[in-house]
């Protein structure tokens, strides 16, 4: 690499205004431009504060390591764009393309400034090089930023998904909507304590009508549950064990011997009530 | 040294760990509750542990051996008012405690002991 003695950064400083316009230009005019979602005084902002970044960090930093700590406001001013745009719902390609598209303003202006060939192609390969670092460096962010929100959709997810609901005076029941894995049991273990502990309710009735399959691992989660709950004072029955999964528990030899298992919500529902001390008499 | 209250009320003992559970504590707590069954010729023994805010192998290995102890010496155990994270923690230790009775509060364990007393065997399972 010819690393300092690169003419870029004294190329960049001088026409840094005249590669703005035309780098703005070919964004406006490319097709992964979305004046949907970005306006174009917004798109004119970023453009240019990356840009003047850019100058100041070329001037004092390395070409070839955007990790230095010359290149900290670069790197901030894209991860800004780039969660922004993640977050807005640009695509992948759309948000890298921001940093690219400085490419064709860029060598069009090397080509003018410089004649020779291979002084040229040294130039275009440092700058080539460089913007591929900050394109890589905006995906990688964009990727994070939606990793993020799938991680608080899952979050958001998971305490949807286990609601406990007071049935009866002293009877809970907790339907299970989904696949157990161990981080569900644990939040449905502490949502099924806390709301004992509230209500003092003495019978729990889970129902796993909503579990698509039941392997051992999840038979071990719900009758950890169970004797969490059992130490705590409360009965817990399973129900809506369908004919399939009742098979497979036999199969896998799973001992659900000390806990009531009934086959719908409704049964268990009658025999936590005859626990409770309450009758059932049909009106007319 | 300190010593946790062993309280007599009738024919059951009535224990409530109001402090943190240290090793000795629970030492001296099963001295003293199966000598006390033994000199009260109690039949029923309510144990509170609604205090109770952290539990370790030992201490749940030490619940599990009082009650069995007292269940041996014909008085029924019941553990009331176990914390959610303490009955969590409990199970993942793989201490479910079976064979001891558990009540969500004082007054449900009571009722428990009540009603296994009546039975004739003075051993009812609640779920009958």
């Amino acid at each position: 690499m010819r690393g300092t003695s690169s003419r870029l950064p004294e190329i960049i400083a001088k026409h840094e205004q005249d590669l703005l316009d035309q780098w703005i230009k070919e964004q406006t005019s490319s097709a992964t431009r979305r004046p949907d979602l970005l306006s174009e005084a917004d798109l004119r902002e970023q453009s240019r504060t990356l840009l003047s970044g850019i100058r100041n960090a070329i001037q004092r930093g390395r070409l070839d390591d955007i990790t230095g700590s010359e290149w900290q406001t670069v790197r901030e001013v894209l991860n800004e764009v780039s969660r922004g745009r993640a977050q807005m719902g640009f695509s992948p390609s759309e948000t890298a393309t921001f940093v690219f598209s400085l490419k064709q303003p860029l060598f069009a202006r090397l080509r003018a400034e410089i004649r020779e060939t291979d002084p040229l192609v040294d130039e275009m390969w440092a700058a080539s090089t460089l913007l591929d670092k900050l394109g890589l460096h905006t995906t990688e962010v964009y990727q994070k930023s939606r990793e993020e929100v799938i991680l608080r959709q899952q979050q958001d997810m998971l305490e949807l998904s286990t609601p406990v609901v007071e049935l009866w005076d002293g009877v809970l029941a907790l339907p299970l909507i989904g696949t157990l894995d161990s981080a569900r049991t644990q939040v449905v273990m502490e949502n099924l304590l806390q709301k004992i502990v509230q209500t003092g309710a003495g019978i729990a009735i889970v129902d796993i009508t909503g579990v698509p399959t039941v392997d051992t691992l999840v038979a071990q989660h719900l009758l950890k549950t169970v004797a969490a709950a059992r130490l705590m004072g409360a009965d817990c029955i399973i129900s809506g064990i369908r004919p399939q999964i009742a098979q497979t528990i036999v199969h896998l030899g799973v001992d659900l011997g000390s806990v009531i298992t009934k086959a719908s919500l409704a049964d268990a529902f009658v025999v936590a009530l005859q626990r409770t001390g309450a009758t059932i008499n049909k009106g007319h | 040294m300190e010593r946790i209250p062993i309280l007599k009320m009738g024919e059951f003992l009535l224990v409530t760990i109001q402090v943190d559970m240290h090793d000795r504590l629970a030492l001296t707590l099963q001295d003293d509750l199966t000598e006390m069954i033994v000199k009260n010729r109690a039949h029923g023994v309510l144990i509170d542990i609604s205090a109770l805010e952290v539990v370790d192998s030992f201490i749940g290995r030490m619940l599990g051996n009082i009650a069995s102890m007292s269940r041996v010496l014909d008085a029924a155990t019941v553990v009331v008012g176990m914390q959610p994270a303490v009955a969590i923690t409990l199970v993942e230790l793989g201490l479910s405690l079976p064979g001891v009775r558990t009540a969500l509060n004082v007054e449900k364990g009571m009722e428990l002991l009540r009603v296994s007393l009546a039975a004739p065997n003075g051993h009812a399972d609640r779920q009958k």
